[in-house]
Order: structure tokens, then C-alpha cells, then sequence
């Protein structure tokens, strides 16, 4: 009879306070796992999101990310096929990447100046092929939401914008963009304005409407989806060019799908930079897996401060870059650890009084136990032994249970749609697929459950021998 | 030589502010391999004067010995050892671990002992065989009668091959007829195990049946009767 079965005797002893005990770990241990695995599934799809758009580290011009995200001239990279190079037949480096592609990003006013609308946009030139390579990126097989960019095998004009400025430009009908509202008719002062430049109550600048002006009549008729595209060139003077929207996409979040293009980065760059030399404002590197982020930050570093020591160049990486990722990381850490916490506070007291009614049930033959040769710490190892063995049926019942939970959330089709987010996300609970979250918690649990047992046991341990034998 | 070495004893209990003397002065030889009851009405001290031989408590003052080893500046661990190897106890309510068949109870202090498996198996069945329940093996105390209980208590005692066992009034919750096998079996084992049994007892079947008896009164020893001696009387 060795100790871990007489303590598993004594457990069964009393089955109604055992269960009871049991349930109220069961249901604390299913609780935190199944919103441990939500959050887990919440925090795995925004890093994949955001690895998706943009990578996983970012060489940028120095002080790019913090002054200069306005400002492709003063902060764009030169000569990045070089770098770009030099990152992708490095020894260190090329085992780990994925992707290494350039990035230009700029603001701009986008303009549907048949209709009499314009809108500012954030757009971005992107190499289409190496970017839709990026969106392939799951290394948590999560539910893809991000579709391939529609850019591939289009003419360079073409651009894709958001489906809340397709909306803005009353582009809805030839974008087939549903759940749109026809704005009401333009105001006599607008609509004359459209036709007439210079007029003293237009709703657009004077020179930019001369400009549309221009386009308009040096180009053949133009088409339904075509836009115009203004940004300020290297010299700060206002540059147009002409661009067909291909496709209207719903990026998810509103404030960014008000603003969304995304356009060849070849035509970006005559936008930007005309004739001279093009450059980029970022080259983006998606990694195999996020935790190489340190050793390939390290080794960029390193490659950075050498052959490309003529124009100073600083890595941001994809927690930086999206702050947002990295408050939601906190704020799911901090609701977990609350609800582990409270948890774990019910279940140290649950588990308490259980062993603390066992002791006072059984004072008798502790002193019997005591009187037979026993040693203090036998005892205290009899209770603290049935305090683990709680824990871990309580533990390895939990997470039975927290799993089935999860299977039938996952199998339910139960949708939700983040704050700030335009679709509804499915429900996933991820258990399985974060290891560090099951056994850690089961592990807290049993942890939790040899706590709580320590001053019964300790109590039963320090009991003199002829008070427990007397005890009525 | 004695079993049992008691020199200058004494214990006071203290209850609230109340010190309730339970032995005082006690000067005492117990022979080795008798019989021995202690005698005395309740609150006489006899349980005490039990404890303080059994090595479950300790006295205020005075020296214990027990088969020529000085106890009473044992440490605890070293007196729970003590305890295991070289005594045995039979208690009133029988106090066998209910979770535990009749086997394990006899097996547990062996296990204590660290007994090998072997070994603790011949010695739990011959002593289960020699108190006459080989056919009750499995049966955990909840399914034996009070007599029963006792006899797998009186093997438990006697499993580690203690020199001396102690029983505090073994068969005061029995019937006459049970409690009167139960002394014939103590005795019977304490033959044939050659070992010294000490009990506290006013049942007059188990004074009959003593080799020695001690009388003790308001904790102190008032009378000892060795057998083929004379009475010894205290002043």
C-alpha cells in the first residue's frame, strides 16, 4: 500500500465532496482554457493578419516609421534591388525567408472628378506577385479572410481600392459594391463647380480642378472605374495620373478600408518620383516563422551597417510597425490572467476546505497513523499527495472537457465581429494548437490544488499524537 | 532487565489557565515478556503513564526507558522510528485505517518499516492465519465484526515484532464473551511472540489474566504485584 494509492482511497472515501471538488475544477480549468484558446486563436489570426500585409520585419529609412510616413522623397530607400539582393543570397538569412519585396507608400487624393468627388487616400505600390505570395503565410492554419490582390496580370494602371472608398467615389455600381447608399444630388454650387473651373464657390482647389480638366480632355473617353490619382512628387509639386480600379476589397477594419489602394509599385514610382531614380519606402521580409524575428533581426543589423552604410537605414519590426497588435495581445493577456486569477482563487479555496474537513474528519487516525510510526512529514505527504491527485483528475478532466467545449464552438458556426472591424469572424477556440496554454494551465491547476492542501496538511502534520487519538 | 524503565515521571496537563497534575513522581520497573495491566479508576492517570511508555507524549520530567533505550530525548522522527520497529499498539476503538483491508492494516507498519514485499506478505498471512482471520483477507474494517477488528488491530501490533506492546483498555467497547477471546488471543500471542504487553484496564478478565498488575491512583503508582513476588506497596 503505497502512499499515492491510500491517498486515492481516501479521496474515494467520501465521493460526494471529492466530485464536488472535482466539478469546481473541471468547470474553472474549462473556463480558462476555452477563453485561453479564443484569445489564443484572436491573437494567432491578428499575427497572421498582420504578417500577411506586412511581413514580419521592415528596413526603412531612418526615422521613417516615426517622422517621415508622409515623406516618401525625403525618406525613400535608394537603390533597394541592391539591398534586396544582398538580404536574399545572404547564408544566415535565406533558410528563414519567405518574401523580400519592396514597398512604396504614399498619400495621395484620389478623385472621380466626373462625379464631382475626390477622397485622400494611404496608397501603396506593391510588387503583386511577391505580395500575394506574402498573403499565403498561416503558420498557425488559421481561417484565411485575406484574398490574393487582384493586381496580378494587370496592366500597370490598375489600382484596387477599398470598398469604403469605392463608396466615397460612387464607384459602388461598376465595383459591384453592395450596401450602398446613392448620395444625394449634388448641390447646385458643386455640380456647376464640376463644370466649370474657377468658379468662385467650388468645393475643389481651382488648380487641381484645372488639372483634372487637362486630363480629361488630352485622354480618350475614359472608363466607368477610372480615377484619378494625385500625390506630390519629389519636387512637392502635384503630380496626376490616370488608374483603373480593378476591384473594390473590404479590408476589414473601416478607418483603413476608407482609405485603401494598392497599386503597381512601378506606377507608384513614376508617380512619385517621374523620371529619376525609383525608391521605395520600406522592403518588407516575411519570415517562415515568427519566432526567427530575433535572429534575422540581428543578422540585418549586422548586413545593414556595412555595404549600405551610405544611407542610414533602421529595421522596425511587425510589433512595432502595428502597435494595435501588440495592445490586443495585452489586453486578451490581461483578461485571461484575470479570469486565471479568480479562478484560481476559487479553486484554492475549494480545495482547501476539502482537505481541511478531511483533516478534521480523520484526526483519529492521524494519531493512529502518528502512534504506528509515521513521521510528521508522512502525514503531511498523505494529504498533500490527495490534494496533487485532485488537481491533476481535476486537470486532466478539465481539459477533456475545455476540448469538447472547443469542438463543439468550433463546430457551431458561432461568428463575431471585432470592435472596429466591418465582417464577422468565426468563433474558433485554439486548445490543441497552443500546447504552452493547455499544459500550462493544467499544470497551474495541480499547482493551485498542492497549495491549497499545504496548511491542512501542515496542520495535520504538527498534530500531537494523544490530542488526535482523543479526538471524539 | 526490564522492558520498561520509568524514573522520577511526571506530567502535568495545562487546560486554560489550569494545570491538572496527571503523573507525579512515578518510579517504575515493568519485567519483560509478562503480562502486565495498569490498573486505577478513570482520571487515575493510567492513560497517561500508557502514553508516556507507548512514546506518544512525554513527560515534564523525569527518565523513560524502553528495552534498555533512553526515549524521552528521542526527537520526533527518531521516536516515530522508534515507534514503528520496536512497538505495538492495540487501542480501545480498534483504529484500523478504514480504506485498507485487513492485509493492508496489518501490512501498513511493515511497509513503515520498510519490510520487504516478501517477507511482509509470509508475515501478514501467519498473523492473520494465527488470529483466526485467513478468510477475511479482503475485508476492509467496515465488514468485520468488533471482535474481528480487534484481532486484526492485535496483528497490526504485533506485524513489526515489536518488543513490547501497549493497549489502552482493549476491550472495553467489546461484550463480555468477545472481550474474554480477545484477552485469551493477547495472551495466546504474547507467548508465543515472546513480547511484554502493558494495558491500562479496569475490566476485572483482563486483571485475571496479567502476570504483573499496577495499581495507580491520582498518578501515582499505589501498589505493584509481580507475580510470584510480593505486593509492593507505595507510601
Amino acid at each position: 500500500m503505497n502512499a499515492v494509492l491510500l491517498a486515492l482511497r481516501n479521496l474515494l472515501r467520501n465521493r460526494r465532496r471529492s466530485l464536488a471538488t472535482l466539478l469546481a475544477m473541471i468547470i474553472g480549468l474549462s473556463a480558462v482554457l476555452v477563453f485561453g484558446g479564443y484569445a489564443s486563436n484572436v491573437v494567432h489570426g491578428l499575427e497572421t493578419a498582420v504578417v500577411k500585409r506586412s511581413g514580419h520585419l521592415e528596413i526603412q529609412r531612418q526615422g521613417y516609421f516615426r517622422d517621415g510616413s508622409d515623406n516618401p522623397t525625403s525618406y525613400g530607400i535608394a537603390h533597394y534591388q541592391r539591398i534586396i539582393d544582398r538580404v536574399k543570397n545572404d547564408p544566415v538569412l535565406r533558410p528563414m525567408l519567405v518574401v523580400v519585396t519592396p514597398t512604396l507608400e504614399f498619400g495621395g487624393i484620389a478623385g472621380n472628378f466626373a462625379a464631382g468627388v475626390s477622397r485622400s487616400v494611404a496608397a501603396t505600390g506593391v510588387d503583386v506577385n511577391e505580395r500575394n505570395r506574402m498573403f499565403l503565410w498561416n503558420d498557425y492554419d488559421e481561417i484565411n479572410y485575406a484574398n490574393p490582390l487582384a493586381l496580378a496580370g494587370t496592366p500597370d494602371d490598375s489600382v484596387i481600392i477599398g470598398s469604403g472608398v469605392a463608396r466615397k467615389l460612387q464607384l459602388c455600381g461598376p465595383l459591384k459594391v453592395s450596401d450602398c447608399v446613392q448620395p444625394p444630388g449634388p448641390a447646385p454650387e458643386r455640380a456647376a463647380s464640376a463644370s466649370s473651373i474657377g468658379s468662385a464657390a467650388s468645393a475643389e482647389p481651382d488648380d487641381l480642378l484645372r488639372l483634372s480638366d487637362q486630363e480629361r480632355t488630352s485622354e480618350p473617353p475614359k472608363r466607368e472605374t477610372q480615377i484619378e490619382l494625385l500625390a506630390a512628387n519629389t519636387r512637392g509639386a502635384p503630380n496626376v495620373i490616370n488608374v483603373n480600379v480593378v476591384a473594390a476589397d473590404n479590408v476589414g477594419v473601416k478607418e483603413w478600408d476608407d482609405v485603401y489602394l494598392v497599386m503597381h509599385l512601378k506606377e507608384a514610382q513614376r508617380l512619385i518620383y517621374g523620371s529619376g531614380p525609383p525608391q521605395v519606402t520600406a522592403i518588407m521580409l516575411q519570415l517562415k516563422h515568427t519566432s526567427q524575428v530575433p535572429v534575422a533581426r540581428a543578422r540585418l543589423e549586422a548586413l545593414l551597417k556595412g555595404p549600405f552604410a551610405d544611407q542610414p537605414l533602421e529595421l522596425q519590426d511587425y510589433d512595432t510597425l502595428n502597435p494595435m497588435y501588440r495592445q490586443s495581445v495585452n489586453f486578451m493577456a490581461s483578461i485571461f490572467s484575470f479570469i486565471a486569477v479568480l479562478i484560481g482563487v476559487i479553486v484554492l479555496f475549494t480545495v482547501g476546505n476539502t482537505m481541511s474537513t478531511a483533516v478534521a474528519e480523520r484526526t483519529v487516525e492521524i494519531g493512529t497513523l502518528r502512534a504506528i510510526g509515521l513521521r510528521r512529514s508522512g502525514i503531511r505527504a498523505l494529504f498533500m499527495i490527495e490534494g496533487i491527485l485532485l488537481g491533476m483528475a481535476g486537470a486532466v478532466l478539465g481539459a477533456l472537457c475545455a476540448l469538447v467545449v472547443a469542438f463543439l464552438i468550433n463546430h457551431s458556426g458561432l461568428t463575431w465581429t471585432p470592435p472596429g472591424y466591418i465582417y464577422a469572424y468565426l468563433v474558433q477556440i485554439s486548445i490543441l494548437q497552443d500546447l504552452p496554454l493547455l499544459f500550462g494551465s493544467a499544470a497551474g491547476l495541480v499547482l493551485v490544488a498542492a497549495l491549497s492542501a499545504w496548511w491542512p496538511a501542515g496542520r495535520a502534520a504538527g498534530m500531537d499524537i494523544v490530542d488526535a487519538l482523543r479526538h471524539a | 532487565m526490564s522492558i520498561v524503565q520509568l524514573k522520577r515521571v511526571a506530567k502535568t496537563y495545562h487546560l486554560d489557565s489550569v494545570n491538572v497534575p496527571a503523573l507525579r513522581d512515578i518510579n517504575l520497573e515493568i519485567r519483560p515478556q509478562r503480562f502486565t495491566v495498569i490498573s486505577g479508576a478513570s482520571g487515575s492517570g493510567k492513560t497517561t503513564l500508557l502514553n508516556l511508555i507507548g512514546c506518544i507524549d512525554r513527560p515534564d520530567s523525569g527518565e523513560i526507558v524502553i528495552a534498555g533505550q533512553a526515549v524521552n530525548t528521542m526527537s520526533d522522527n527518531a521516536l516515530s522510528d522508534y515507534r514503528c520497529k520496536h512497538l505495538g499498539f492495540i487501542f480501545q476503538n480498534f483504529n484500523l485505517l478504514p480504506v485498507l483491508n485487513a492485509y493492508e492494516n496489518v501490512e501498513y507498519p511493515l511497509i513503515l518499516a520498510k519490510v520487504p514485499a516478501a517477507q511482509r506478505k509470509r508475515r501478514v498471512l501467519a498473523l492473520l492465519d494465527a488470529v483466526g482471520l485467513a478468510d477475511r483477507v479482503k475485508n476492509r474494517p467496515g465488514q468485520l465484526s468488533g471482535g474481528q477488528r480487534q484481532r486484526v488491530a492485535i496483528a497490526r501490533a504485533l506485524a513489526p515484532s515489536p518488543e513490547l506492546v501497549l493497549a489502552d483498555e482493549p476491550t472495553a467497547n467489546l461484550d463480555s464473551q468477545t472481550g474474554k477471546e480477545i484477552i485469551a488471543l493477547m495472551r495466546k500471542m504474547q507467548r508465543e511472540h515472546a513480547v511484554s504487553f502493558v494495558f491500562s484496564s479496569h475490566d476485572p478478565q483482563v486483571m485475571a489474566e496479567a502476570d504483573d498488575g499496577i495499581v495507580i491512583r491520582d498518578g501515582r503508582v499505589m501498589s505493584v504485584q509481580r507475580q510470584g513476588e510480593p505486593l509492593e506497596v507505595s507510601q
